[in-house]
């Protein structure tokens, strides 16, 4: 890559960087409707916090595709095997590494819990518990060599995986055999039914997460 | 012009900052950060574009879209990191074939 390359490219984000800025600043403040119609419609919701209600009860379709697709990361990089003569990385024999894991993993999962919990009312919800306990399966891995798959099996891991889709989809085609509509919730049962939906997705993506590092 | 104006600006430079960083590189790993930067610069302009109303304080939808981004976001990297791992194991080497490697790995 040569001066000539490195100035071009450079140049190039430049000019594009001050078309877009100039754009974002013509353009007209877009009116609150959407915002407006969530606020409207969070009683029936079934959580009391905007964001969780949209992700999870009014936009749950999104959420239902993403799940998916990060359901292709593990599934991919679980795939791939493990070269010939590859160094694999061993725990090391670290008695502050051992303390502190001993110290930090139930304070993790209690964590975890809370912020699974706590997202009906305030910021949380499943990814976030998920990402927690993702972190805390990764601190188990350095500390004690434990592979999420020596946790669970291959059988295990798989269902694990797939429980979070599989336990979200049986609740959309419920939503619909009760009449509001497929991933609809009826309105008394929406609270019980996000729980149940978040709960499992939580495993499920923490698993998921940690798989990603074996 | 809405009152978020800087916030998008902000955006506006992370995301051509990465580019240009992603183009520029040629280490994997300095690749993958450089795309992470460009996702953040593209979720600050949804978020600072979008009106917010009430207590939620910003728009509640573009947050749930952007928390939608994130997560596919980490997952990709954390795929793309084992994709990398991976060719490390491979070839010892942490940049793709045709390049040259224009820094120590």
């Amino acid at each position: 890559m040569n001066a000539a390359m490195v100035i071009f490219v450079l140049a190039g984000c430049v000019v594009l960087a001050g078309l877009l800025a100039s754009v974002i600043v013509g353009m007209a403040p877009a009116s609150p409707e959407l915002a407006l119609a969530v606020a409207a419609h969070l009683d029936n919701s079934g959580v009391t916090h905007p964001v969780t209600a949209v992700l999870l009860n009014f936009r749950a379709y999104d959420t239902l595709l993403e799940v998916a697709v990060m359901l292709l990361a593990p599934v991919i990089a679980l795939m791939l095997p493990l070269p010939p003569g590859a160094v694999v990385a061993h725990a090391p024999r670290d008695p502050v590494l051992h303390a502190l894991t001993r110290a930090a993993l139930p304070l993790a999962l209690l964590v975890a819990v809370f912020l699974l919990l706590v997202g009906a009312t305030r910021s949380g919800g499943a990814f976030q518990a998920a990402a927690v306990l993702a972190g805390a399966g990764v601190l188990l891995g350095l500390t004690w060599n434990l592979s999420p798959l020596a946790l669970t099996g291959r059988c295990g891991g798989r269902a694990l995986l797939a429980l979070g889709l599989a336990v979200f989809l049986a609740v959309g085609v419920l939503g619909a055999w009760l009449g509001s509509g497929f991933l609809g919730y009826p309105p008394e049962l929406a609270g019980v039914l996000i729980l149940v939906v978040e709960t499992a997705l939580m495993l499920s993506i923490a698993f998921a997460l940690w798989a990603l590092f074996p | 012009m809405s009152s978020n104006l800087p916030h998008a600006l902000v955006g506006v430079v992370l995301l051509f900052m990465g580019l240009a960083a992603f183009l520029l590189h040629a280490h994997l790993l300095r690749r993958l950060i450089a795309f992470n930067v460009m996702g953040g610069g593209v979720f600050l302009v949804l978020l600072a574009l979008a009106p917010g109303h009430g207590p939620a304080g910003a728009d509640p939808v573009a947050q749930a879209l952007i928390l939608t981004g994130i997560v596919v976001s980490v997952a990709a990297t954390g795929l793309a990191l084992a994709l990398a791992r991976q060719l490390y194991r491979l070839t010892g080497r942490m940049t793709l074939d045709d390049e040259e490697p224009d820094e120590r790995r």
